[in-house]
């Protein structure tokens, strides 16, 4: 049976299919979904949501050590959380089977950076494959698992957005059974001591070489032979964009088994073609080795080396090929950049965070992101995940230091906090910055789409969890000053804000009010209502001031004719927070 | 690959292109073609500009065509047409929606959505306009918007071969599944 998955969906399936009990992950685009499905196979997996990803690798090692064949999946950012014990287990190699799966974005679509996780193969000295559509990613997981057993290695799965996120037809298989090996107590092994690691350290080199000559045997890595004048080495997506681009009139090098290369592969193929490419997208980690060989190729001099790849750039770089375009005035079409959702609760809160003097807002990773653009512009930085309040504390100590009249306030999700902004904000309280930490806590993961985490009382697979109180673990770290307010009330808001920026100690304030768009719990019900509504405008009173629209609510529009706002009943929810700010009272809930 | 056929469908964040685009998809499938289709999106949760490309034919090998290269560019909302529109191959197909979603900038009163938007679209490439939100409402579900937007692609597509309604009847909600019917059959007979 063939059905349509994305690659994520596949890689799932092939996580199945191959036998593997055991998964973990923190939710991060584009990987999120490997996870999602995984966890629909309740009897035979076991999959969990870590706080983050050095807890979701390290959970599943632990899976592989005690035998069973294990996954832990994220974006490329969180491979750089995950990296501790990355490099050292590929150091004590595995029991059972383990992959790590790096859901790299090329382009930046959602992330920070763009960096290309192929180099952390390199740098850990594991073995790396690369899938290039569904199918592949099915089967390569199997492969994976083992190769992962038969040369000890933990594998490292390299996805990127286009494979992630795309579908294309895969044949689904059987599970494997008895894939489970028995747990046997191995010091010499498992116990990364100094003296262990320095005989291991020996046993990473000899596996590299035995790797190296399976990379030459194995057909994940094939030639596809044509007309020889031009030869084109390729992994990943970019391998689809060169045959779609150069179908069957020239020859290729197809590479699915990426770290270590197949040597003898690739000097046979170069020795067989005239002109010999190497099509890769993101940086020339293919093409910096072939080069190593001895070997003459043209790759990152024509294929740029930042950003997706596409067919059309691998044609006009290569090709020197252009498609006609559609010629017109595209400066007449008008923005349309994401938003906070109307009644996001994070949206009152930075209305009236903006509004302070002399305050630096350090952001974090989230929907709240978003609070940095227009109307709101409540953001002066953001870094990465779990670093607001670490870096509000280094900025914070500054500042005091030089007398300067400025007071950092950090924003951190709830997600964000459990994943390491909990080692953040002990260190603002261990080490005496009066950083003022606020934590927006809209009860669930918002912006990779609702998974649930620590605080939220479930966990993947359904099951109740502890709700852990985010006041009680701020106060444990060290905090003495917390304050709980509802975001949707302004004054609330404004008092807890003077509250805080007038003591001479740090602070916490969690804004809590569940996602707008978070499906509500027994437990949300109780302690939020039945908060749904509706606003609207009494036209005849208003003033026409846009106070309201400077809330930035995407249910609330301008119109220009008749200097006038008015709310679309179809995405108001009633929050409640342009009606606070609107100075004439034009604002009513409908029905009150 | 000269066989492969590329579907471009566009639209604003929640209007329900990914289902039209999952039951197109798989219609495709049934039908014997390769499939793929990519979801095109970034940051946008709520209200952003999205995307999706299906590309079929016997064997379909990128997942993401470059500007130029649709045949056929289906859009739900009326400006996205126009944001889009550099994708579509000269000779290619324009169906698009009448209907505006004011962005945020044109919320607050700081761009305006541009006029003419239909003219200027019809003057590039052959067009189809539908009032796909009114049909749907005469129907009795306006959220049924996107799948007469289906029927109008699927007639672009002259792939009426396809047993359309069985893959509609698999792909949504069995509560939902008349309007649709209806929706589909709305959309394959505008003109």
């Amino acid at each position: 049976m063939k059905k349509l998955l994305t690659g994520n969906e596949a890689v799932a399936q092939g996580a199945y299919e191959a036998g593997v009990t055991y998964a973990a992950a923190y939710p991060g685009t584009p990987s999120t979904e490997i996870l999602e499905t995984i966890a629909e196979y309740k009897q035979d997996i076991i999959a969990e949501w870590a706080p983050n990803e050095k807890v979701a690798m390290e959970s599943a090692i632990g899976a592989s050590i005690a035998g069973a064949r294990a996954l832990a999946a994220m974006k490329m950012v969180g491979v750089n959380v995950a990296a501790d014990p990355l490099f050292s287990f590929a150091y004590a190699g595995v029991n059972g089977g383990m992959v790590l799966v790096t859901a790299d974005d090329p382009s930046l679509h959602s992330s920070q950076n763009e960096q290309d996780n192929r180099q952390y193969a390199k740098f850990a000295k594991i073995a790396m494959i690369e899938p290039s559509d569904s199918q592949e990613s099915k089967d390569m997981i199997k492969a994976a698992m083992e190769i992962s057993e038969k040369f000890n290695t933990p594998i490292l799965f390299r996805m990127t957005t286009r494979v992630c996120h795309s579908k294309s037809l895969v044949e689904i298989g059987e599970r494997k059974e008895d894939s489970k090996k028995p747990y046997v107590r191995n010091l010499s092994q498992y116990d990364l001591v100094p003296a262990v690691s320095k005989r291991l350290r020996a046993e990473l080199e000899k596996r590299l070489c035995k790797l190296s000559a399976f990379a030459d045997e194995t057909d994940l890595n094939y030639f596809e032979w044509n007309d020889a004048k031009i030869g084109i080495i390729s992994s990943g997506v970019a391998y689809q964009y060169a045959k779609e681009v150069f179908g069957d009139k020239v020859s290729y090098l197809k590479l699915g088994f990426t770290y270590p290369l197949p040597a003898k592969k690739i000097k046979e193929f170069a020795s067989r073609v005239e002109k010999l490419y190497v099509i890769e997208e993101l940086e020339p980690y293919l093409e910096d080795q072939i080069k190593q060989m001895g070997i003459t190729c043209i790759g990152k001099e024509k294929i740029p080396n930042m950003y997706e790849l596409n067919p059309d750039i691998i044609a006009k770089a290569l090709l020197d090929e252009e498609n006609p375009l559609i010629q017109y005035d595209r400066s007449l079409v008008a923005n349309r950049p994401p938003v906070l959702c109307a009644g996001c609760p994070h949206r009152g809160f930075f209305y009236e965070l903006s509004k302070k003097k002399n305050v630096v807002m350090a952001g974090d990773i989230g929907c709240y992101a978003l609070g940095g653009a227009d109307p709101l512009n409540a953001k002066d930085l953001c870094i990465c995940m779990g670093s607001a309040p670490s870096i509000g504390h280094g900025a914070q100590k500054i500042f005091n230091k030089f007398d300067e009249n400025l007071r950092v306030v950090a924003t951190i999700g709830d997600s964000t906090f459990f994943h390491t902004g909990i080692n953040s904000i002990m260190n603002i309280a261990y080490n005496h910055s009066k950083t003022i930490t606020v934590i927006l806590d809209n009860r669930i993961t918002g912006m990779t789409g609702h998974q649930d985490h620590p605080g939220t009382g479930f966990t993947l697979q359904g099951m109740p969890a502890k709700a852990l109180p985010i006041e009680d673990v701020v106060r444990a770290l060290g905090i003495n000053y917390v304050r709980t307010v509802n975001p949707l009330k302004l004054a609330e808001i404004r008092e807890a804000l003077d509250w805080a920026l007038a003591l001479d100690e740090p602070s916490v304030i969690i804004t809590r009010w569940p996602c707008v768009l978070k499906k509500q719990s027994p437990q949300d019900k109780e302690e939020f209502g039945d908060y749904w509504a509706t606003c609207e405008i009494d036209t005849e009173e208003c003033i026409g001031c846009k106070m309201c629209i400077n809330t930035g609510c995407p249910a609330l529009r301008f119109n220009r004719e008749h200097e006038k706002a008015a709310i679309d009943p179809v995405q108001c929810v009633g929050c409640e927070v342009c009606l606070q700010v609107c100075p004439v009272n034009a604002i009513a809930k409908v029905g009150e | 690959m000269s066989d492969v056929k590329n579907i471009l469908l566009v639209g604003v964040g929640g209007q329900g292109t990914i289902l039209v685009s999952k039951i197109l998809s798989n219609g495709l499938v049934n039908a014997g073609y390769d499939v793929k289709m990519s979801e095109i999106h970034g940051m946008a949760q709520r209200g952003g500009s999205v995307s999706t490309q299906v590309r079929y034919g016997k064997k379909v090998y990128s997942p993401i065509i470059g500007k130029g290269q649709a045949d056929i560019l289906v859009s739900f909302e009326t400006m996205e047409a126009l944001r889009w529109l550099e994708y579509l191959e000269p000779n290619g197909k324009v169906v698009v929606n009448n209907y505006q979603i004011p962005s945020a900038p044109i919320l607050m009163g700081k761009q305006d959505y541009p006029e003419g938007v239909l003219e200027l679209i019809k003057a590039k490439a052959d067009t189809t306009v539908i009032r796909a939100a009114e049909i749907a409402e005469k129907l009795g579900n306006a959220k049924a918007m996107n799948v007469v937007l289906l029927g109008a692609l699927v007639k672009a597509m002259k792939i009426s071969y396809i047993d359309w309604e069985e893959v509609i009847k698999s792909s949504v909600k069995a509560s939902a599944v008349g309007v649709n019917l209806l929706a589909f059959k709305a959309g394959m007979n505008v003109e």
